[in-house]
């Protein structure tokens, strides 16, 4: 794991998550910008993912359970491709505002994530 | 054929839904991990745990799904849930040995910024807000005497 990656992951997620909220509550559906930023966040995620992979064989590895750590990023790889099917499928403002739930949930759970990798102790 | 539409995925319900879905998941797959991983530190969290992403799941089929038996489904899994959260909660302040930090409900969903806790609330309101038209109709319109 890349300390300043997940960082970009994380703000990234939240900027997301509050455009996402802002145009849901305005009522928009969800768009090319909203749905776009969702599509940005899971292409952070999978390089997360190829990051996870390399990481470990240059010597990166994680301080906690790896295993809690894998399931934690897929689990958040998912929601925003879950999020954004559910937003094509349901043409409502409030499917914007469920984008934004999932962008939340990513930034959490990739802060949980930076945790176990960095912080928690094996 | 009101009975068939589904009346509690529209509007802002389906963002609870999704805070659900979000929950049900996190809260299972956490679990699993806990079991497969450190079962022995507290199994009976653990183990309870577990069954509270199961309900988590339930929870989020039953407000999805349509007419009065998921209605009640849902009810009484979210019933289930703040009951939950609430004694696990207090236990938890108590005896930290049994109920670790790292559960769904412990201190009241703390791990999960409180949302375990303020789910429920809005779920039940949601549910009360979304009561089949049937009943609520044959409440006002027709008592009828065989109640």
């Amino acid at each position: 794991m890349i300390e300043w990656f997940t960082g970009v992951i994380i703000v990234g997620a939240v900027v997301a998550g509050v455009l996402c909220l802002a145009l849901g509550l305005a009522g928009r559906i969800p768009n090319d910008l909203t749905l776009g930023a969702m599509a940005l966040i899971e292409l952070l995620l999978i390089g997360q993912v190829v990051v996870s992979l390399i990481a470990p064989a240059v010597g990166n590895h994680p301080t906690g359970n790896g295993l809690e750590y894998w399931v934690y990023l897929v689990s958040a790889a998912l929601l925003p491709a879950a999020a954004a099917f559910w937003a094509i499928i349901d043409r409502s403002r409030w499917s914007t505002v469920v984008l934004a739930v999932a962008a939340f949930a990513v930034a959490v759970m990739v802060y949980r994530m930076g945790q176990i990798w960095f912080v928690q102790a094996a | 054929m009101a009975n068939n539409r589904s009346s509690r995925a529209v509007g802002v319900g389906r963002v609870l839904i999704a805070v659900y879905a979000i929950l049900a998941l996190g809260a299972t797959a956490r679990s699993v991990v806990q079991i497969a991983t450190k079962f022995d530190v507290a199994p009976v969290a653990y183990l309870l745990s577990g069954l509270a992403g199961l309900v988590y799941i339930l929870a989020t089929v039953a407000l999805l799904g349509r007419g009065d038996t998921w209605y009640r489904i849902a009810w009484v899994t979210i019933i289930f849930e703040f009951v939950g959260v609430v004694t696990i909660g207090a236990l938890s302040l108590f005896d930290a040995a049994i109920f670790p930090a790292d559960t769904v409900w412990s201190y009241f969903g703390r791990g999960y910024l409180f949302i375990p806790l303020v789910l429920p609330i809005l779920g039940m309101l949601w549910l009360r807000h979304t009561r089949p038209s049937r009943l609520a109709g044959s409440d006002i319109v027709a008592p009828g005497p065989a109640a």
